[in-house]
């Protein structure tokens, strides 16, 4: 839009200081540098996305066959093995997570939205910012204080779950508010003049308009905190077995593959790439999916 | 909108026989009293986020406090890790986060801020999109992710080419060359910061994206009007306007390298707990000193110094959060103030 602008400001007339040709270049030489300069760090921010995509796709992919998906992890020696049950376990973490998690974080943007009144808006987004802000290991250290120590008395999938759901009610609150905000008020009054009551209003009108908007954010969250790993090592351990009781410590991917890493077998940092690979490719899917299916609605 | 006021259930629940001032309206299906109680239900849901911020607070002061009274200044004073003889001094791990994040923002700010620009300022209309999104999926991939990849693919080739090619070329500099002291390990901390930049990269520019967005077009076009070329306008007119939300994503990204655990944890080497000046010494960040020491911490004072090491974590980070979310908010209103105005 402004490139023409500064193609051709200048019209040479030699003797008058502010046209002075030599100088004239040496600004516009200047400005095309930066403008490389500029171009090159995209550039850079691009292509490390593709480098690591790429380093995790070629070297996880090897890893990928049907055992990988169905067999439990072997000890060192033994042919196979895979990851099945931190699949199951991060299916559970996060299915928990979920329930725990989505009920407070759309209950508190729909306060936000319709019922708060100043000081209290304040203090919740407030909190709520500085509830994303978290470190997770502290989300961790937080809750093994709060439920591993005493309550339960283990590491725990419920542990687990209760950390994720602490990373993902943030996400949620900050998305869900956005695209409550959206949603026109002519619907609501529209549903109030007809006698609605308000909580009718925001259940049957305001949350299904918003309905893409929502999806997304949860969508989103749990994206986020399917991959966390730190607060997980500290309430649900991990586990090499298959587990479906909340009261026991439970496997799950970010888990799995970070034992797989560190372990000095090479057939093992193979795994360990191909649940990296696993992982890209849910939170990638999930991530392009909702942008995708939420296009030109309002979220 | 597939879902019309007009076609939804809702509307058709109520009764048909209703008319304007009929009194039962007002009780009818699941009137005051229930929004009383959909009402009460959101304000719970809205008040159990600062009730887990306070007990987050609560509960990690309670635990550290053992560590806090027992070492005073000390804790984080003293460079002395010592379980056995139960001595517990924090400065290497903040010695750690410190450099480290320092370090990623260095890198991460002119990279980001370029990229912002790009995007804002120079793309065609149709790279803007791609380029914007492709950098934020960057924010999806996670942590322990990069922890893989900086454990196989980047420290290698930190130690054999990059970090000699460093102290060859800056390591002779006066001052700023002893930084680059030392062995090549590739597990140190300044690959801890090299990933950490990579990490904290969609943030600043994201931030920084809509920080640039928020500079009124006025100000490009008058000083390009007085004849500045596009970097003049831009380093002139544009930069001064958004310095401060372009601080703040900064910040906004020195708060999350902060934070960061796994991918830290896995490239800085948890080895040395000297502080020496050189970035190519190994060492710990506070994050990644809570996940190596944490399940190990066998007796009440080590727990309590482990726990002491999340709360300075924790408070730090929120300051740091704060500060960023003050100056970008101051930008982003003052701009809404000129579009009213």
């Amino acid at each position: 839009m402004t490139g023409a602008v500064i193609a051709s400001p200048y019209p040479v007339a030699p003797g008058l200081p502010f046209t002075d040709d030599s100088r004239y270049r040496r600004r516009r030489a200047r400005s095309q540098a930066m403008a490389g300069l500029i171009a090159f760090a995209a550039f850079l921010g691009v292509s490390i996305l593709w480098i690591i995509l790429g380093y995790v796709t070629v070297k996880g992919a090897p890893a990928l066959n049907l055992a990988f998906f169905t067999e439990r992890p072997l000890p060192y020696g033994e042919v196979g093995g895979g990851i099945a049950p931190a699949i199951t376990g991060s299916l559970m973490l996060l299915v928990v997570a979920a329930v725990l998690g989505v009920p407070i974080g759309i209950g508190a943007a729909i306060f936000l939205v319709e019922y708060g009144k100043g000081s209290i808006i304040e203090g919740v987004r407030f909190a709520s910012d500085l509830v994303a802000g978290l470190p997770s290991i502290v989300v961790g250290v937080f809750v093994w204080a709060a439920l591993v120590r005493n309550v339960i008395g283990n590491f725990s999938g419920l542990a687990g779950a209760v950390a994720l759901a602490i990373i993902m009610v943030p996400i949620i609150i900050r998305t869900v508010e956005a695209v409550l905000n959206l949603v026109p008020h002519t619907l609501r009054e529209a549903g109030l003049a007809l006698g609605v009551p308000k909580w009718r209003v925001i259940l049957g009108v305001v949350l299904p308009t918003a309905r893409a908007g929502i999806v997304t954010g949860v969508v989103l969250s749990v994206a986020r905190a399917g991959g966390e790993t730190a607060p997980l090592l500290l309430t649900t351990l991990g586990n090499q077995f298959f587990n479906w009781d909340l009261g026991k410590p439970t496997g799950a991917i970010p888990i799995q593959l970070y034992n797989y890493a560190v372990a000095p077998y090479p057939d093992w940092h193979e795994k360990a790439w191909g649940a990296a690979l696993v992982l890209i490719l849910v939170v990638g899917v999930l991530s392009i999916l909702t942008r995708v299916a939420t296009r030109g609605s309002v979220r | 909108m597939a879902t019309g006021p007009t076609t939804h259930p809702a509307m058709t629940a109520l009764p048909p026989n209703a008319r304007s001032g009929d009194a039962a309206l007002t009780r009818a299906p699941g009137g005051v009293d229930g929004d009383r109680a959909f009402a009460g239900a959101t304000l719970a849901a809205a008040l159990a986020v600062p009730a887990i911020l306070l007990a987050v607070f609560l509960l990690l002061a309670i635990d550290a406090e053992p560590a806090l009274t027992r070492f005073g200044a000390s804790f984080v004073t003293s460079s002395t890790w010592d379980n056995v003889k139960e001595q517990f001094g924090t400065l290497p791990y903040i010695y750690g986060t410190v450099v480290t994040s320092l370090l990623a923002l260095v890198l991460a700010t002119p990279v980001g801020l370029g990229a912002a620009l790009f995007i804002t300022e120079y793309a065609p209309r149709r790279l803007r999109t791609p380029v914007a999104f492709t950098i934020e999926l960057l924010a999806a991939i996670p942590s322990i992710v990069f922890g893989l990849w900086g454990f196989f693919a980047l420290t290698p080739v930190m130690r054999s080419t990059v970090e000699p090619f460093l102290k060859a070329t800056i390591g002779p500099v006066p001052v700023v060359g002893a930084l680059f002291q030392g062995p090549s390990l590739g597990k140190d901390l300044f690959t801890g910061g090299v990933i950490l930049a990579i990490m904290i990269l969609p943030t600043v520019v994201a931030i920084s994206r809509e920080v640039l967005l928020a500079v009124p077009t006025m100000q490009r076009e008058g000083m390009l009007a007085l004849g500045a070329t596009k970097w003049e306008a831009i380093s002139g007119a544009v930069l001064p306007y958004a310095r401060a939300g372009i601080a703040g994503a900064a910040i906004l990204g020195l708060a999350r390298a902060l934070g960061e655990t796994m991918a830290v944890t896995m490239v800085i080497g948890n080895s040395s707990r000297k502080i020496t000046g050189s970035l190519l010494t190994p060492g710990y960040t506070m994050a990644s000193a809570i996940a190596n020491q944490f399940n190990e911490a066998d007796n009440e004072l080590y727990f309590s110094a482990v726990v002491g090491v999340a709360a300075i974590l924790l408070v730090v980070s929120a300051l740091v959060n704060l500060f960023a979310r003050v100056l970008i908010w101051s930008i982003t209103r003052n701009a809404a103030q000129g579009a009213r105005a």
